[in-house]
């Protein structure tokens, strides 16, 4: 429970998910965002209108996944480090992740690390597809990990390849 | 004895606003702060701010800093003094600051107090164990001095101070081997408190720190859950292996100009400690003192810039300077301030402040 130990409950989850069909079909921004906070940045930050505009700055993120192509600007932007990218249609076996790091030396592209859930607990094994450095010091890390884990990993260590 | 159009006390977030705004208006400023540099706790936050883009949000701290100085670079009407602590202020007006080892005389027409807030301090067995650090010290260490506090950390307290810090202390590469926290919530932002977890750093809520152990320094903690009355429960006590205690157990307002100049000040437990009473343009009960930022009360940057904007705009139109549509621009900053405070986690602040604020009638 978020209020108790930071990590989102089940219901949390299922509240925001997108569809399966949705998944399915490729890259989606998911706004892990649940608590009713003064800040609205990724409205301005989504060059696609998929974010709708916020009546009040304390409302929770409303996003049209139809809309939304995964382009990832929402992620950079967003000063929780709440949103990620999935992509379920990246390929039969492995599902991309896209999440947002602020640590120092980055990882390399190509390089197998462990998949962290959101507990922090190595749930398996990810491969770094890219890394993507951006003027806001934000940088995005694109994971491989298998399709089953797609919904559960949200950050990775670095170690003896994973 | 010099005489100044404006003085301001603190060149944070607070300040910094309210010599911009100030400035706008044709006023002169004198900005006394006594660090090193401006920006006061904004150049120690390396997070990206919340908000909306009016308080530049998704721009880090240290980003606001550079670009709040750069708007105040070079003004031919301001005059900036670092390294000078204003250690008075007298009832005929006249402040004295400490600078360059001398005490020299200011007589400011209007004088801005934006002295921002001091750590609260923890009771606990060994907590004068060098390695126990306030979070703000650990925050200067890391962020301004490219020194280390220590290897493996206990932070106390889960508000966003102490969840950003321990996030901070990560990213320098400090293990931070837990968050304890006595409330049973977690009282900062949740989405800090999630990004710090799935890196897997424990968050324990109902929990306290006992004692720090260790001959020299800190070797270690005890910590213990607590029951419904903060109660340590006896027998559950564990130590864990750690060479830094990071406190984050909450702030007060800096008040000791404040109560210099005769302000009244009150006990606002939802502000964090004693602030003063203040109306619709950030003024207190004296006249031409006025407040903004932490030292009126402890809330976050984004309201310390939009309150110094009000005190700068008030003090410096209370000297006959105008400025476009001066009342429109300040309506829009209470607006700003009452939508920064909106939702659950704004509650204590809203409360607080109702408390704080006077004659909210007659001032407009």
């Amino acid at each position: 429970m978020l209020e108790k130990d930071g990590v989102p409950t089940q219901d949390d989850l299922a509240s925001i998910a997108p569809s399966e069909e949705r998944l399915a079909k490729g890259p989606v921004a998911i706004i892990e965002c649940f608590q009713p906070i003064p800040c609205d940045p990724c409205y301005d930050w989504c060059k696609r209108g998929a974010i709708e505009k916020f009546r009040d700055p304390t409302d929770l993120p409303q996003i049209d996944y139809e809309r939304c192509n995964g382009c990832s600007l929402c992620v950079i932007g967003c000063p929780g480090l709440a949103i990620f990218i999935v992509d379920q249609a990246y390929s039969e076996k492995r599902a991309r992740v896209v999440l947002p790091y602020e640590f120092l030396p980055l990882p390399e592209e190509g390089e197998v690390v462990e998949a962290l859930n959101r507990k922090g607990e190595k749930v398996g094994r990810a491969e770094v597809l890219k890394v993507q450095q951006t003027k806001q010091k934000t940088t995005l890390i694109s994971l491989l990990v298998p399709q089953k884990l797609a919904m559960e990993v949200r950050f990775f260590r670095r170690g003896e390849n994973g | 004895m010099r005489e100044v159009e404006i003085a301001i006390v603190g060149g944070g977030p607070a300040g910094l606003s309210a010599a911009g705004i100030a400035l706008q208006t044709g006023a002169t400023a004198l900005l006394i702060d006594d660090g090193q540099h401006l920006g006061g706790q904004l150049v120690k936050q390396t997070h990206k701010f919340f908000g909306s883009k009016e308080q530049y949000a998704s721009t880090r701290g240290i980003e606001i800093a550079r670009i709040l100085e750069k708007g105040l670079e070079g003004h031919p009407h301001l005059e900036v003094w670092l390294n000078s602590s204003a250690v008075g202020y007298y009832p005929d007006g006249v402040l004295t600051v400490l600078k360059d080892e001398r005490l020299v005389k200011v007589k400011p027409a209007r004088l801005i107090i934006a002295t921002g807030a001091a750590e609260k301090m923890l009771a606990f067995a060994n907590n004068d164990l060098p390695g126990v650090y306030g979070a703000g010290a650990v925050q200067t260490l890391m962020n301004l001095y490219g020194v280390l506090p220590g290897r493996r950390a206990l932070m106390v307290g889960a508000g966003n101070i102490g969840l950003i810090v321990s996030y901070q202390l990560l990213q320098a590469g400090v293990e931070v081997e837990a968050v304890v926290e006595a409330m049973p919530k977690v009282g900062g932002y949740w989405v800090h408190a999630a990004k710090l977890r799935r890196t897997g750093v424990p968050i324990l809520t109902s929990y306290t720190v006992l004692a720090a152990e260790g001959r020299e320094w800190v070797e270690g903690a005890i910590i213990c859950p607590v029951d419904e009355r903060f109660r340590p429960i006896k027998g559950k006590e564990q130590r864990i292996e750690v060479d830094l205690i990071c406190l984050a157990v909450g702030l007060s307002p800096l008040s000791e100009l404040l109560w210099q100049a005769g302000c009244k000040m009150k006990y606002i437990s939802q502000l964090g400690g004693f602030a003063p009473l203040r109306d619709g343009n950030m003024e207190t009960t004296v006249k031409g003192v006025y407040v903004a930022g932490d030292s009126a009360g402890v809330e976050e940057a984004s309201t310390a810039m939009v309150e110094g904007r009000i005190a700068g705009l008030a003090a410096a139109t209370s000297l006959g300077y105008r400025i476009a549509d001066a009342q429109r621009l300040k309506e829009g900053l209470w607006a700003e301030l009452e939508m920064l405070r909106r939702g659950p986690v704004g509650q204590k602040v809203r409360e607080g402040v109702k408390t704080a604020l006077i004659n909210q009638d007659s001032d407009s």
